[in-house]
């Protein structure tokens, strides 16, 4: 018998359980309350729009839906907003200084990460860190435009550590 | 707690202002959108706090409208920003950039 | 509810950032910068819509600053494509 349950090349069935809480928290967080008919009403519109979905919940298979994923997810988030505050003071910077201290270039980088939501989490990353925009992702190349490229140094190199530093958290949770 | 509220209310307006000076100041577009995505993204999430902090009863609906500013934000700055890669509008140079010795002048 | 001076001050501090990311939108020079401009103003315009609420005391602008946040983000990813379609 071919169960419409078992796993398929679409997403497995934990996947789709992911979507429908992450649904059915999003439905709860709008209503703003937790009364039994909101709960029927979320679940039942969740369930509906996780079944739509079916074919492209293969966008989830990069998450590692384990336990220890929590501890990693934390610290990257910690992580993030650390640098989206630390990009800001250098963005206010920049703009506030009169001669616009910029020197700007396209710098490609490598990636680890495998899945696609891994490295769309990347980019995303990388474009609210200091001075580093995502403009491509080609295959596990990242094309980031950087406002200020240092000099003397190897640009490729400190653009791989602003990825890796990154990559570090991430592949606790995603592949 | 007003005080509180209000003065991240002062912040968030401020990098938002930075932001939008940002982009009036910046010499080409990817340098403005980098401007205005952080910026704004920040500013946005610290007038939302500031206003969480007002109004304790909303914070359900200023989480996800948070959430939905940290994640289309960024993602809609690197969609324009890889389209215009694309249409192949190239990225502004400094003159000097050539001779890094010389670009302190 | 009244307002007090530095939520005075942030909500002019906000109208200048508007007025700025216009000044932007209206100058250009090209296509893509008024691209750029009107996803900031959108974003702005999100998060004064929030304040709005705040300041008129209904959580009703809450939801018009939802709904407006994710069509201003699909109006932005259609225009990229757009403007990529033009492209080589």
């Amino acid at each position: 018998m071919n169960t419409p349950i078992r796993e398929t090349s679409d997403g497995t069935l934990a996947h789709g359980v992911f979507l429908f809480l992450l649904l059915l928290t999003l439905w709860l967080l709008l209503a703003g309350s937790l009364d039994p008919a909101e709960l029927v009403a979320g679940a039942t519109v969740s369930l509906v729009v996780t079944m739509i979905s079916r074919p492209h919940l293969a966008i989830f298979t990069g998450l590692k839906l384990t336990p220890a994923a929590i501890p990693p997810f934390l610290s990257y988030l910690g992580l993030f907003m650390v640098e989206l505050v630390r990009a800001n003071l250098d963005m206010a910077r920049r703009v506030l200084t009169p001669s616009l201290p910029l020197q700007p270039a396209l710098v490609e980088v490598k990636t680890e990460l495998q899945s696609p939501l891994g490295r769309l989490i990347l980019a995303n990353s990388i474009t609210l860190t200091p001075g580093t925009l995502t403009v491509d992702v080609q295959e596990d190349r990242l094309l980031i435009h950087w406002v200020e490229v240092p000099p003397d140094l190897d640009s490729e190199k400190i653009a791989q550590a602003i990825t890796q530093k990154f990559e570090r958290h991430l592949k606790g949770f995603v592949k | 707690m007003r005080l509180l509220a209000d003065l991240f209310l002062l912040v968030g307006a401020a990098f938002t202002l930075l932001g939008a000076l940002g982009l009036v100041r910046m010499p080409d577009v990817y340098n403005r959108i980098q401007a205005g995505t952080k910026a704004v993204t920040l500013g946005a999430l610290s007038l939302i706090l500031g206003i969480g902090l007002l109004y304790p009863q909303w914070w359900s609906k200023l989480l996800v409208i948070s959430l939905l500013i940290l994640v289309t934000n960024p993602l809609g700055s690197s969609t324009i920003a890889r389209a215009l890669l694309m249409a192949g509008v190239a990225p502004w140079k400094k003159a000097e950039a050539k001779t890094p010795q010389e670009s302190e002048t | 509810m009244t307002l007090t001076l530095l939520e005075i001050i942030a909500l002019a501090m906000l109208g200048i950032a508007v007025l700025l990311s216009l000044f932007r939108l209206i100058l250009g020079p090209a296509a893509p910068d008024r691209v750029v401009a009107a996803d900031t103003l959108s974003v702005i315009t999100t998060s004064g819509l929030v304040v709005l609420a705040a300041f008129l005391g209904s959580p009703l602008y809450l939801d018009v600053a939802l709904i407006y946040g994710t069509l201003a983000f699909v109006g932005v990813v259609a225009i990229a494509r757009a403007i990529e379609g033009n492209g080589s």
